[in-house]
Formats: structure tokens, sequence, C-alpha cells
């Protein structure tokens, strides 16, 4: 049983990821990768992206390292994954780094807050049109609709720690999306 | 450069990325005591603004450790060329242990292809993460948004991604310059 994952060349994957992350200046990272990957490239479905970004929060790591690694290994394999964290990586590390020179070299933090405030409201923006683009795909019925607002209100509002609002609602939610049988035959 | 630094570096890195659940920032308190107290590699207000620096950068959050590891090889003998080391070193271990579990589970979660396990957690985690989407950008426009404008910009904003095909690289720039004119 041998799966080959899909084959995207490795300078695609490391120019669609340096792509995402210069776009995600102020923020909005997840919703910058839905934007890219799951709708202008069509490499993942709507569902398998949610579920991989789910899984890539549950995984130690930076969620979004976590979720280059997967979309790349699933593109390209272990090139493709290190080919899509190169992409994310090298050119915010290299701004990075120019910043930490200039601060730790004449000592003042350049001013960047005020653009910065502008985008961050709009990357805002994106993270919530992604909430509500994705949500009218899937919240269809009532129960989906429990579950998606105890997280938020577990996770938003209470502030609780990932895990304990998912080891209370993941459990009732693979009850839920568990397949019929009925249905598999179908 | 001298070698202990260069061990701790990648010790404590490659320790945080597997410690890192839930996300880098997660390990932000551990990180900030090791650097500050443990190693005295920066002071309290430096490591607050390297933290400033590295969230104003595009990419992933987790750059601090990129600044961390360069200010910890600043220290370490050779000036810039020990600073870059450190840098490039407290990066790659800080993706590189959490980089490889990730893999192995996406492995067995592109064999499981057909299993009924995975069409669950696809179909039931959806809710959830659609939840978890929200929930981040509340968090995240509380923190951002300090005022009546900038609460109307990212509603405004929001309506348009939801409504319009707009590019929304195009968006961004605009309410960065709106930013930048002191408007928001």
């Amino acid at each position: 049983m041998k799966t080959d994952p899909l084959r995207v060349p490795l300078w695609e994957l490391a120019l669609t990821f340096n792509h995402i992350a210069l776009a995600s200046f102020g923020g909005g990272l997840s919703a910058w990768s839905r934007e890219v990957v799951v709708v202008e490239k069509k490499w993942m479905s709507e569902e398998e992206f949610l579920s991989a970004l789910t899984m890539c929060r549950i995984l130690p790591g930076a969620n979004q390292v976590n979720l280059a690694v997967f979309v790349g290994n699933k593109m390209g394999g272990v090139p493709g994954a290190f080919a899509s964290i190169f992409g994310l990586t090298l050119i915010p590390v290299l701004l990075v780094l120019a910043l930490g020179y200039g601060y730790f070299t004449f000592h003042h933090v350049p001013a960047l807050q005020d653009i910065l405030r502008g985008a961050a409201a709009a990357a805002v923006a994106l993270t919530l049109s992604m909430a509500i683009k994705t949500g009218q795909k899937c919240l269809l019925g009532p129960v989906p609709l429990v579950l998606f607002a105890a997280v938020f209100i577990l996770n938003g509002l209470l502030r609780w720690h990932l895990l304990p609002c998912l080891a209370i609602l993941a459990p009732i939610s693979l009850v839920w999306g568990w397949p019929k049988k009925l249905q598999a035959k179908s | 450069m001298n070698i202990r630094t260069l061990i701790q570096i990648i010790t404590l890195f490659s320790s945080l990325s597997l410690l890192s659940i839930g996300g880098g920032n997660t390990v932000l308190p551990e990180m900030h005591l090791k650097t500050v107290r443990s190693y005295d590699w920066m002071t309290d207000s430096q490591f607050a603004d390297i933290f400033a620096i590295s969230q104003a950068a595009p990419g992933p959050s987790i750059l601090i450790v990129t600044l961390v590891g360069y200010k910890a090889g600043l220290g370490a003998g050779w000036g810039q060329v020990s600073g870059l080391i450190g840098a490039v070193v407290a990066t790659l271990a800080m993706m590189i242990p959490a980089g490889i579990l990730v893999y192995l589970v996406a492995k067995v979660w592109e064999q499981a292809k057909e299993s009924a396990f995975r069409k669950a957690v696809e179909k039931g985690f959806a809710p959830l993460t659609v939840g978890l989407v929200l929930a981040s950008g509340f968090v995240m426009g509380q923190a951002a948004d300090h005022d009546w404008r900038a609460y109307l910009l990212t509603a405004v904003c929001t309506g348009i991604f939801v409504f319009t095909k707009t590019n929304p690289l195009i968006v961004v720039g605009i309410a960065g310059f709106l930013g930048w004119m002191n408007l928001v």
C-alpha cells in the first residue's frame, strides 16, 4: 500500500509558502494558508485542511510551521516538507534578523508600529471572514453548531487552554462524525 | 564560538519545540525564564523588545527564537558571526523536533485515507476548528483593535472579505496605509 504524495515542484512549494508568510504581515497566517492552499491552489479540500489545522494545533510546535510540514509532505514528501518550511521562514527570518541587528546595535525598535496597527485590524478581519466562510459550509445542523459555539465560548471567551477544551469536545465530535454504516454503503 | 552556548541553544530550543503543545507562544514564559534568569543571555526589557520585534515581522510568530539565538550567539565569542550561527541553530532546533512529529502523524494520516477514524476526524473536527478560528480572531481583535476606528476597520474589511473576491493583500495593504497615516 504505497500512497504517492501528489507531486508539486519543490520551488512551487517554497514560493507558495513564502507568499503565505509575506502576505501575513499583521497576522492571520491560518487564514492566509487556507486562502492559498484551499481556495487558490486547491491542494486540499476544506474539511481536510480544517482537520489538519486542528491536528497541527494539538501537536507541539509552531502551528504554521507544522501546517507547512503537513501540506509540504502531502504535496512532495520529505523534500516537500523542507521546501515548505524553507519558503515559510527564510525571508521572515532575514527580516527579523535585520530588525534585531538594528535593535542590538543602535538600541531602538524601528517604527513599524503605525503600519502594523492598520494591517493587524485587516488581518483580524481575514481571520473572522475565514470563520464565516468555512462555517457556512460545515455548520449545518444543530450538533455542529453546538460544538462550534461550545469551543468558541471555552477557548475564546473563557480563555481555556486548547487541550482541556478538546479533551471535552473532541470525543463528542468524533462520535458525531463517525461514518454510519448505511452511508458507507451508498 | 564557544561550544557551551551552542549546546545550550540546541538543548533549550529542541526541548521547547516538543513542549509547545498548542502553539509556540505557550512556551514563552519558560523561554523567558531560561534566557533571562538561567543563561543570562539578555535582560527582561530586551526580551520584551525582541518579542515585539518578532511579532511585527510577517511569518510564523515563533521567530522570537531566532532573535534569542542571535543574542545568545552575540555574547559567545565571534561577534556577528556567532550571532548568525546562534540564530540559525536556534530556529532549526525549534522547528525540527516538532516537525518530525508532524511528519510522522501526516504519514500515518495519508495511509489512513479510507479509515473510519480519519473520516470521523475530518467531519467532526471541522466545527471545532471553525470555533477555534473564530476564537483566535476574537482574541486577536481584542489585542489589535484599540478604539472604535480600528473595530470599524475590522468590520469593513470582514465585509469585503466575505462578500467580495478582492485580493486580501490589497485590503491589508490599504489598512496598513491607513495606520501609517494615523487614521486608525
